[in-house]
């Protein structure tokens, strides 16, 4: 183990009151990334995504009573959606959250408190889709695992509105490291919204690691989003798990606009025939950040469709990695899976790596992927400027209209409007391009 | 200057324009004047250079230009960006418009307009006025204004492109409208709104050079002057009866009268 490694472990207390499977996945957690350490470049997944950048850090664990305001936490995490849970490096804070809105029998709150007042309820599905060997960020999330977000919607529940997740590391003048992690059970037919927002404030280095597991019983559906908006002296590293059961349907969009490195793994499994998978990225860079998306989507049983929409804006040195595999089990006929990554390159320095992947070992199957990475085009862009368009306002419509597709993805009108927002504010004149739409 | 004042002055002067395409020279030398209120038509083969000088006057960076001079109002042209010739009041209707989904339609022509005001230190006008001034010009190309509400040029057939290029015209007033092959793939209903919209503007204040391969235009709207280009430059000038002459005789005497060097010295027959 490295220093920083270390570092990473040394939390000031265990937790108190954890079932024994809890305190064993922390002690598996600790034993597996003890053995494996961060991921190098040397491992296929990690080949174009180095972590050396964190060797010289010494991280301290973030301090879960930080205080935080009101106007604070609104300039980091954006304005309440619908019901809203707070955390505060890594843990539940009661004095930010507000769970009004859930509807009747759902419910949402810290993981840590599930965990000690209705073990049996978590038991089968805490830990469960996460633990595939080799995952060292996985592992590093279970060894200290403490709290989170529970969210359990029970058999035919239907939530109107989006339930909120927000993660804040808050550091200070010491690299300060915080985990997440959120467990969602969605029961037989029921239906959610689930929103996490990940953000960060301190001068020092911080690193946020967490995983989010989810898991789909029989027709239930789940759209998940994601807003991670950390700082640039931030790594994100987010491991998302989903399991969908029969004609369950799982949607996940995620846009990356901050970090200095952030990488998302994202790992959806249709266990069920008929179930269905949407996932889609929209990530931005500039400066030396590098932004890095992982999936794997396995199709196991028959009837099962899976669509992939990723793009990404890139300008001065920034960096992209795209690994996209797709993987279709014996038996899972009539599969439909199609993969697309897109990007856009603002400058002669940005680079993309984009590595899309198929393993098919069924028959009778409909599986595609493609992919673009392009500039501006000089047409479009004289086109705009002939009309007396200055070349800012130009550049930024066009990079809005690149990025616009996966905005309107966006289902609830006030994420879809503070997504588009906080896309157009990345622009060299962003403020006026989102008349535009 | 009063418009009575303007008239007859040159709007446009080109003198001497050389443009090259990476090795290729495309303009060898061209001078043209437009005098306030006039209407000319460029008409020439293919490959003789009439698109690339429509680009090249609107700063179009595809070609380079290596010597001469081009004056809108006389002010120099080329030291400008393709924004600022728009906003001196330069409008190149395009052979081949774009389209380009996720900008909207009437925020773009609105947005088009606002940079032009602004501009000239003119207040900008808000979505909702800007609403009742567009169906007014949208009803002067008879296009329908649920073109409006799409992806700026998206979808729209050859036709509505070339009457949304003539729709921007309408809304931006500009003082030389240079219009290229606006006519190509037009039916005769498309043909007849764009003529339309060409003879709108035709003030003793503003100029149009039409550049055309065809005379099916021009018997729409009857120019004052009919330039011939070959091989980059303007070879012969004259009045409408020059473009009947080409359409009956075609342009490989042009081009075989370009080789022979008879059009050492640009032919000048005054309109």
């Amino acid at each position: 183990m490295t220093p920083v490694e270390e570092s990473l472990l040394a939390e000031p207390r265990a937790p108190a009151g954890l079932p024994a499977y809890a305190m064993e996945l922390r002690r598996k957690g600790r034993e597996t990334f003890r053995g494996l350490g961060l991921p190098s470049p040397r491992l296929e997944e990690w080949r174009f995504t180095s972590l050396a950048g964190l060797a010289a850090e010494r991280f301290t664990f973030g301090d879960p009573a930080a205080p935080l305001g009101a106007a604070e936490l609104e300039r980091l995490a954006g304005r309440r959606l619908g019901p809203r849970l707070v955390f505060v490096n890594g843990r539940l804070r009661a004095d930010l959250s507000d769970s009004a809105g859930l509807p009747a029998g759902a419910f949402a709150g810290s993981l840590g408190r599930a965990l000690e007042e209705q073990p049996a309820l978590l038991e089968p599905h805490l830990g469960r889709l996460a633990s595939p060997p080799g995952l060292a960020l996985s592992a590093l999330n279970a060894a200290l695992l403490a709290d989170g977000a529970f969210v359990h919607l029970p058999e035919g529940c239907r939530a109107a509105e989006p339930v909120e997740l927000v993660f804040v590391t808050a550091g200070g003048s010491l690299a300060t490291a915080s985990p997440f992690r959120v467990l969602v059970v969605a029961g037989p037919g029921s239906e959610a919204t689930v929103v996490e927002r990940h953000a960060a404030r301190g001068t020092a280095t911080v690193l946020t690691n967490g995983v989010t597991e989810v898991v789909l019983a029989a027709g239930a559906r789940l759209d998940h989003y994601v807003v991670q908006n950390q700082p640039a002296n931030a790594y994100h590293f987010a491991s998302l798990f989903a399991e969908a059961e029969r004609d369950a349907s799982f949607h996940t969009h995620a846009t990356a606009l901050g970090a200095a490195l952030s990488r998302s793994d994202v790992r959806v499994r249709l266990a069920g025939e008929g179930a269905e998978a949407k996932i889609v990225g929209l990530y931005m860079a500039d400066g030396k950040r590098l932004v890095d998306n992982h999936s794997l989507v396995e199709h196991a049983r028959p009837h099962g469709t899976s669509r992939e929409v990723f793009k990404g804006v890139l300008d001065g040195e920034s960096r992209a990695v795209f690994g996209g595999r797709i993987r279709v089990l014996e038996g899972a006929m009539k599969t439909d899976a199609h993969q697309m990554n897109s990007n856009l390159l603002l400058s002669r320095d940005a680079t993309v790596d984009t590595m899309p992947q198929l393993e098919i070992y069924a028959d009778d199957v409909k599986c595609g992927h493609g992919g673009t990475v392009g500039q501006l085009d000089p047409d479009s862009l004289f086109y705009l400027r002939s009309r007396g368009l200055p070349l800012a306002r130009a550049r930024s419509l066009l990079i809005y209209a690149f990025a616009r597709e996966m905005v309107e993805l966006v289902r609830p009108k006030a994420l879809r409007d503070e997504v588009g927002k906080l896309v157009a504010a990345r622009l060299p004149d962003g403020t006026r391009v989102l008349e535009a739409a | 200057m009063s418009p009575r004042e303007q008239e007859n002055q040159p709007i446009l002067a080109v003198e001497g324009l050389r443009a090259r395409i990476g090795d290729r020279e495309i303009l060898k030398g061209l001078s043209l004047t437009v005098n306030a209120g006039q209407v000319h038509a460029i008409m020439g083969p293919n490959g003789s250079g009439k698109s690339t000088l429509a680009g090249v006057l609107a700063g179009r960076e595809t070609a380079e230009v290596t010597a001469g001079t081009a004056r809108l109002d006389g002010r120099d042209l080329f030291p400008l960006s393709p924004e600022e010739r728009s906003i001196a009041g330069l409008f190149l209707g395009f052979q081949y418009p774009v389209e380009i989904p996720g900008v909207g339609n009437l925020y773009f022509l609105r947005t088009a307009l606002n940079a032009q005001r602004k501009a000239r230190g003119e207040e900008e006008i808000d979505a909702v006025d800007f609403l009742d001034f567009a169906k007014e010009k949208m009803k002067s190309v008879e296009m329908d204004p649920a073109f409006m509400s799409r992806g700026l040029n998206e979808g729209f057939s050859g036709g509505e492109k070339k009457r949304n290029e003539v729709l921007q015209m309408a809304v931006l007033e500009p003082r030389l409208a240079i219009l290229d092959e606006i006519d190509s793939g037009l039916d005769i209903d498309a043909l007849r709104v764009v003529a339309k919209g060409v003879e709108a503007l035709r003030s003793p204040t503003r100029s149009t050079i039409l550049v055309t391969h065809y005379q099916r235009l021009l018997e729409y709207v009857v120019p004052d002057v009919v330039h011939v280009m070959a091989a980059g430059r303007i070879v012969l000038s004259g009045g409408r009866e020059l473009a009947l002459e080409l359409e009956k005789k075609g342009y490989a005497w042009i081009d075989e009268e370009a080789k022979r060097g008879a059009f050492a010295e640009p032919a000048q027959v005054s309109p």
